[in-house]
């Protein structure tokens, strides 16, 4: 970001939430960078900007749209780029219907499920090859997924990794000229045509001159001498469109150029210490390290049929070495257990029936259907949306195990939480079992931490961990032993994945498990040969034979000659602005990604001033500082033979070696759930109606029509005035998410200690809430108390005639007597609504009222969020149309819910909760499709100089509302 | 003798040696430079200030109803701050309005208040050059926190230099700070120098930290020698020597010091049964401040605050390394056409000497809760020492008289 002429801060709050990589954003204003934040509030980020451009949450892509539109129709575009690196001359087939067409659906929607079949936004291919989308091999693997009726369907979301999905065999068809009606220039041109000024300021609430600075700056610091570079976190990520808000952003990239190349890119910001790390090796359900993704029941059955849906050996690029990266990883894990003549090991990998997500696993908590939890580093009684959905659900465990360095309110909801008070749930008659366990806190401990920018960097034990405190490592190895011993000596087939596991890490004297040792698996090995037991330095070097073994294939590296690469730290005045030798980054230590783009189609620097890497003709090689994110010698103008797979079929101008056609996707004929190109919907609670389309909220999001998640009415519902403000949720630097690493400490406590909103004085005025007053909000799902901090920093919008008034909640506070300070969770209001990529939950832009004064105490809280619902005359089927196309009208209500059921919710009595649980849901039948992550379609957004996991958007979701 | 004392107690000196650290164990004087443009109010200068010092947790657990500010002031157990500030259109305008009276001294402008606001900076060494030499002589170029105010230039008047801003010393001359700019933006030729236009908001965020001056008003009045001067220039207190007699904190014109209670702290209203914080109360009931990280500098090593500043708002070395930094810096800034960008304590001929820890304020001191014309109080001694002497001798001469009238 250093190296950026124009940094653009949308969707986050960077100085605030990542101080420490905000130094990059100094560093480039020292040198002459503009620097803009657009956000609903001015925040500490905006204090240090030069502009500050407030909007509607939830409206970015009309605003990103409009610049796309802004660039086209005013030519300043990247046309040399464009032409050559991206999918703009590209033909889709002729099947394909534009939201244009349909009043605000993509062609290929099935009313029934909400989901898309992809196989019209397809390109139209020469002569005999064959459109791929939306077919078998797709990770999403289409209709295959029945999402059961709690959302199970799967989330395909992220499953590409850092490749794209598949596009089919064949070269696709291409128009130079771009001129063809059917060209994806053509049709970005034509579907964002309608993206004006004019627009922006009637749906997100930004002046036209403000636009004019905006589009003006960015266009201005985009071309050959210069680059703009976007960063966002989870005020993108967080919204039933998070994934398609980035998308937005990678074709306007894209289209001015700026990835591949210094000071350009999206960086996604990820939250906190190695949030990056645990979507490369991932915590999450759908994916397995390296971004393979998950074997799904019925459509992975084999091996084979398994890693061909990842990638063919007949595509392009080095996803058509999937087999080796899973043959690799599976051999780490099973060793010599894993054999050819068992397909590796395949068999031990559980397989997916659908969506296991943290809110879907509370889900089945509720139904009864799991028993057990484990808690590592996460509060969701507090960081989760629907907070006290979360909290009725651990009531259902048999046993809990919080690992923790404090008593979090997760651990102690079952006493003094919210719904204690209430009455809903009463101590004694909880059977739940909790237990406590001491975690050892990062200076307690050595391992590894992988930031934003793909970096990782080894930190090491400074001191011993007190008492009982233990490692992660260390709990894990202990307990798989433990479970080992148990099943030691049983034949039954099941116990042959856990007995198998190579799980042999040396030990300290205290038990610890050697953290070098697990980076060592994760790096690979020789297994046999020469050179067995040597470390491979490439994961070029891993072979699906057997020979080589790696836990995850874009570590392989780390551990290059033996040696903790993560560890190396020359100081950056001994080395180059690259600083290669400060820690690794994944891939091979290539510090930005895609930098082939930094070089034109011929393979000299578009400029003396943004060159990274270059074509030595002499030498015959790519050469320059990075490391080449390009087969070494493949000159600019080589074209593959015909027939060949792999990297072998990249062309040498090719840049996107991961995408199946090398090339950055401006359209995604494949892979992104919810359409091939972004377009506005309103948030799910929006009091506006979509000045676009009939459609007004997207068709494909996810929802839970469910009791406990009920929502308010939008426009054109009526009673949607009982809610009349929008309010969205953050983060300050003073805390740390849910507030168990912050709210336990004086220290920080101290410097944000109580709950509190952010409103502006025209607000203040409407509602009588008196500056640093208390005031109480109301959403469909739970009242919060909070204080009033009145400002000028937040500003009514006007937009479409109707004054918009946002409010702004930290969400760091929640209610228990062990920390510091406590206080009511903005969480708690939350719904669940997620995108359907990503499984991420709109957190962003949601509906509430607000009062003067303290909220109710006990039971007649209830009774005031009671009473606000029967106002609004809230319904299972409020908030819950999928399709408001006019002529499809009919047969819009999910399965399950009766339309006419006009009688409002009412709290269900103390007790009786249990018995509501099994209301209709609504659920996503995700037709899940293809991966869903930004990075699928092509203008991932690691091209950032520091650039990002392709998995960006992921992990967040996944998790909780806490994370990012 | 006088001469001496005047030396000791007000004006350019070199600390270090006025306590007569001998050549073996003197350092260069080390001071911060906190250049609050780029401050972004993560306030880790707090929590790394109170993490190495162990400072006790003193807030009250309530909001203080001052922005994000939840600390309040320095005190005893707080020896960084973090002030917020937000400001509307018409004060940023008249921060402006008064940097630029700095820089111009009061010279008469062209056109209405608006086209002047809009009027780009170029025009300032044009018309601040004939200011030179008048007023309190500081010049066009520092943007001193004080020069334009009335009270600060009567004092200026009694002694030698304007205010606050110190170019009146010589550090920088005028004309070096003028080539400076003109260098800076010939070099910058592509760079837009016009002034920006004036924002409808902005949020100040300024660390505030012990001024370590050159004339330390706590130091000069510690009856115990509990307070000294260290080799680095730096003040610092010794807790085994303080009897907590708080004569300092009264001495201090900046409200720095303070003496440490027990640590008590109270549950917040609404939360009678909060949990009292259990924490260890180092050095009770002795006076407690900011030591620039003695423990740290004696190793070589840089202040926790400076350390932690993500930013570099935070700038830790020696003064005079400091001091030229934050006039380049206060140059770039006007240059840009910031006219509200001044310098806090970079006048060693200011009330308290010049001040170990400098400042880049982008408004009027008050609106930091700043003093605008600290001294120190030891400052008035050679006068009142001449005072009192006539009153002396004129009481001596009145008793005689009446002694020799009444012997008549």
């Amino acid at each position: 970001m250093a190296n950026s002429d124009c940094i653009v801060i949308q969707g986050s709050n960077m100085a605030e939430c990542h101080p420490v990589g905000f130094q990059w954003v100094s560093e480039a204003k020292a040198r002459g960078a503009k620097v803009i934040h657009i956000d609903p509030r001015f925040t500490r980020t905006t204090a240090v900007a030069d502009k500050h451009v407030p909007i509607r949450a939830g409206t970015d892509i009309v605003l990103l749209g409009a610049l796309i539109n802004y660039a086209i129709t005013n030519e300043l575009w990247f046309k040399e780029y464009v032409s050559a690196y991206t999918n703009a001359p590209m033909i889709i087939n002729e099947k394909f219907k534009d939201t244009e067409d349909l009043e605000g659906l993509f062609s290929g929607f099935d009313s029934e499920t909400g989901a898309y079949d992809m196989a019209t936004w397809a390109y139209e291919m020469e002569d005999d090859g064959t459109s791929q989308a939306g077919g078998e091999r797709g990770q999403g693997d289409g209709s295959a997924d029945e999402g059961d009726a709690e959302g199970h369907g799967a989330s395909s979301g992220e499953s590409h990794g850092s490749g794209g999905p598949p596009i089919g065999s064949g070269r696709p068809k291409r128009d130079e000229t771009l001129q063809h009606p059917r060209s994806v220039f053509q049709i970005l041109k034509r579907h964002y045509a309608r993206y004006t000024p004019q627009l922006v300021e009637e749906t997100c609430g930004i002046s036209p001159a403000d636009f004019e600075y905006l589009a003006k700056t960015i266009t201005e610091n985009s071309n050959r001498d210069r680059t703009t570079c976007f960063a966002y976190a989870v005020g993108w990520t967080q919204h039933s469109q998070g994934a398609q808000f980035i998308r937005t952003a990678a074709i306007l990239q894209l289209l001015l150029g700026n990835m591949g190349r210094p000071g350009g890119g999206i960086m996604a910001l990820r939250g906190h210490a190695t949030i990056q790390g645990s979507t490369d090796i991932p915590t999450l359900f759908n994916l397995l390290p390296g971004y393979l993704p998950m074997p799904k029941v019925g459509t992975h059955d084999t091996f084979q049929q398994w890693v061909d849906a990842v990638g063919t050996k007949e595509q392009k690029g080095f996803w058509a070495d999937a087999d080796v990266y899973a043959v690799n990883l599976l051999k780490a894990w099973w060793g010599d257990a894993a054999t050819k003549d068992n397909d590796w090991a395949f068999d031990y990998l559980p397989r997916l029936s659908g969506a296991h997500g943290t809110y879907q696993t509370a889900m089945g908590m509720l139904r009864d259907e799991v028993d057990g939890y484990f808690l590592l580093g996460q509060n969701p009684a507090v960081g989760s949306a629907n907070g006290r959905m979360q909290r009725m659900a651990m009531s259902h465990l048999k046993w809990l195990v919080v690992r923790d360095f404090s008593l979090i309110e997760s651990a102690t909801w079952w006493k003094d939480g919210p719904e204690i008070e209430t009455g809903e749930l009463v101590t004694e008659d909880i059977d739940t079992e909790v237990f406590f366990l001491p975690a050892a806190n990062h200076t307690e401990k050595a391992g590894s931490f992988t930031q934003t920018q793909r970096m990782v960097q080894w930190r090491h034990q400074a001191v011993k961990p007190p008492e009982d405190a233990r490692s992660e490592l260390q709990f894990m190895f202990e307990l798989g032993v433990k479970i080992r011993e148990k099943l030691a000596g049983s034949t039954d087939w099941r116990d042959r994945p856990l007995l198998d596991l190579t799980w042999d890490y040396p030990v300290d004297e205290e038990g610890d498990p050697d953290p070098v040792s697990v980076l060592a698996e994760i790096n690979g090995r020789f297994e046999s040969g020469p050179d067995a037991g040597k470390p491979l330095s490439s994961y070029t070097q891993m072979k699906a034979d057997g020979s080589t073994s790696g836990g995850c294939w874009i570590y392989t590296g780390v551990y290059a000659d033996g040696v903790n690469q993560a560890a190396r730290r020359v100081p950056g005045k001994d080395q180059d602005e690259i600083a290669s030798q400060w820690a690794w980054a994944w891939p091979a230590n290539r510090r930005i990604l895609y930098n082939r783009a930094s070089a034109d189609p011929e393979g000299r620097p578009w400029s003396e001033r943004k060159k990274l890497i270059w074509w030595d003709a002499e030498a015959g090689k790519w050469t320059g500082p990075d490391v080449p994110d390009f087969p070494a010698d493949r000159a600019p103008g080589a074209q593959p033979e015909p027939g060949a797979g792999g990297p072998a079929a990249l062309a040498g101008d090719d840049p996107f070696i991961m995408q199946a056609d090398g090339k950055g996707w401006l359209f995604a004929p494949n892979g992104m759930v919810d359409g091939p190109l972004p377009t506005h919907y309103e948030p799910p609670e929006s009091h506006v109606g979509n000045p676009l389309y009939a459609q007004q909220n997207s068709p494909s999001r996810v929802m839970f029509a469910r009791e406990d998640n009920l929502y308010a009415p939008g426009a054109g519902e009526p009673g949607g005035d009982v809610y009349p403000y929008v309010f969205t949720t953050y983060r300050l630097t003073e805390h740390h998410t849910a507030g168990g690493m912050s709210r336990t400490l004086p220290y920080l406590s101290e410097l944000q200690p109580e709950m509190f909103c952010e409103i502006s004085p025209e607000l203040a005025e409407l509602t009588g809430v008196e500056p640093y007053g208390w005031a109480t909000i109301v959403s469909p799902r739970a009242a919060i108390e909070v204080r009033a901090l009145v400002t000028e920093r937040m500003k009514p919008l006007k937009v479409r005639g109707r004054t918009v008034h946002q409010i702004g909640l930290p969400y760091h506070w929640g209610v228990g007597s062990e920390a510091v300070v406590s206080g009511d969770s903005a969480n708690d209001l939350l719904g669940l609504v997620l995108d359907p990529n990503t499984q991420i939950q709109e957190a962003k832009s949601n509906a509430c009222a607000m009062v003067p004064g303290r909220r109710p105490r006990g039971p007649e809280l209830l009774d005031m969020i009671d009473k606000y619902r029967s106002e609004a005359g809230i319904t299972l089927a409020t908030g819950h149309t999928r399709i408001t196309v006019p002529d499809e009208q009919s047969g819009t209500l999910p399965p399950g819910v009766d339309p006419s059921a006009g009688e409002s919710f009412h709290w269900p009595s103390a007790g009786a909760a249990e018995a509501e649980e099994e209301e209709a849901a609504v659920e996503h039948e995700a037709q899940a499709a293809q991966d869903a992550r930004t990075g699928a379609s092509g203008a991932q957004p690691d091209g950032g100089p520091n650039g990002k996991s392709p998995h960006g958007t992921g992990t967040a979701g996944h998790e909780t509302s806490e994370e990012d | 003798m006088r001469g001496s004392l005047t030396h000791e107690f007000s004006g350019p000196t070199d600390p270090i040696a006025d306590v007569h650290w001998d050549h073996e164990h003197a350092h260069s004087r080390k001071g911060f430079f906190t250049d609050t443009s780029i401050c972004i109010g993560c306030k880790a200068c707090e929590v790394a200030c109170k993490e190495w010092n162990r400072n006790p947790q003193d807030g009250d657990l309530q909001l203080l109803d001052s922005s994000y500010d939840n600390t309040g002031s320095l005190g005893a157990n707080t020896w960084r701050h973090v002030a917020f500030i937000e400001q509307s259109q018409d004060r940023i305008e008249q921060a402006r309005e008064s940097g630029r009276a700095l820089v111009s001294l009061g010279m008469p402008q062209v056109g209405p208040p608006a086209a002047r606001a809009g009027a780009p900076v170029t025009s300032a060494p044009g018309t601040s050059a004939p200011g030179a030499g008048s007023g309190g002589g500081c010049g066009g170029s520092c943007g001193c926190a004080s020069g334009a105010d009335p009270a600060a230039e009567a004092h200026a008047g009694s002694q030698s230099g304007c205010g606050s801003c110190g170019t009146g010393s010589g550090r920088v001359t005028e004309a070096q700070a003028m080539s400076a700019i003109d260098a800076a933006m010939a070099g910058q030729s592509d760079l837009d120098v016009a002034p920006p236009d004036t924002p409808e908001f902005r949020w100040l965020m300024s660390s505030d930290v012990c001024k370590h001056c050159t004339h330390a008003g706590c130091l000069d009045v510690c009856p115990t020698g509990a307070l000294f001067r260290t080799e680095f220039g730096t003040v610092v207190v010794q807790a085994d020597v303080c009897n907590g007699c708080g004569t300092c904190v009264a001495g201090c014109p900046f409200g720095v010091i303070e003496r440490r209670d027990d640590g008590t702290i109270s549950p917040p209203d609404g939360h009678a049964e909060k949990p009292k914080v259990d924490q260890e109360i180092p050095n009770p009931r002795t006076a407690n401040k900011c030591t620039l990280c003695y423990d740290r500098l004696v190793e070589g090593q840089t202040p926790a605050c400076a350390q932690t500043c993500p930013t570099t708002s935070i700038k830790f070395g020696d003064h005079d390394d400091m001091v030229s930094k934050a006039h380049a810096r206060v140059e770039q800034l006007h240059a840009q056409g910031m006219s509200e960008a001044r310098l806090y304590g970079a006048n060693d001929n200011d009330g308290v000497g010049g001040t170990g820890s400098v400042f880049l304020l982008l408004d009027e001191p008050e609106v930091y809760g700043l003093p605008p014309d600290p001294h120190v109080p030891t400052r008035d001694l050679p006068t009142m020492f001449k005072r009192a002497g006539i009153a002396a001798a004129g009481m001596l001469a009145a008793s005689a008289v009446a002694f020799l009238g009444g012997r008549r």
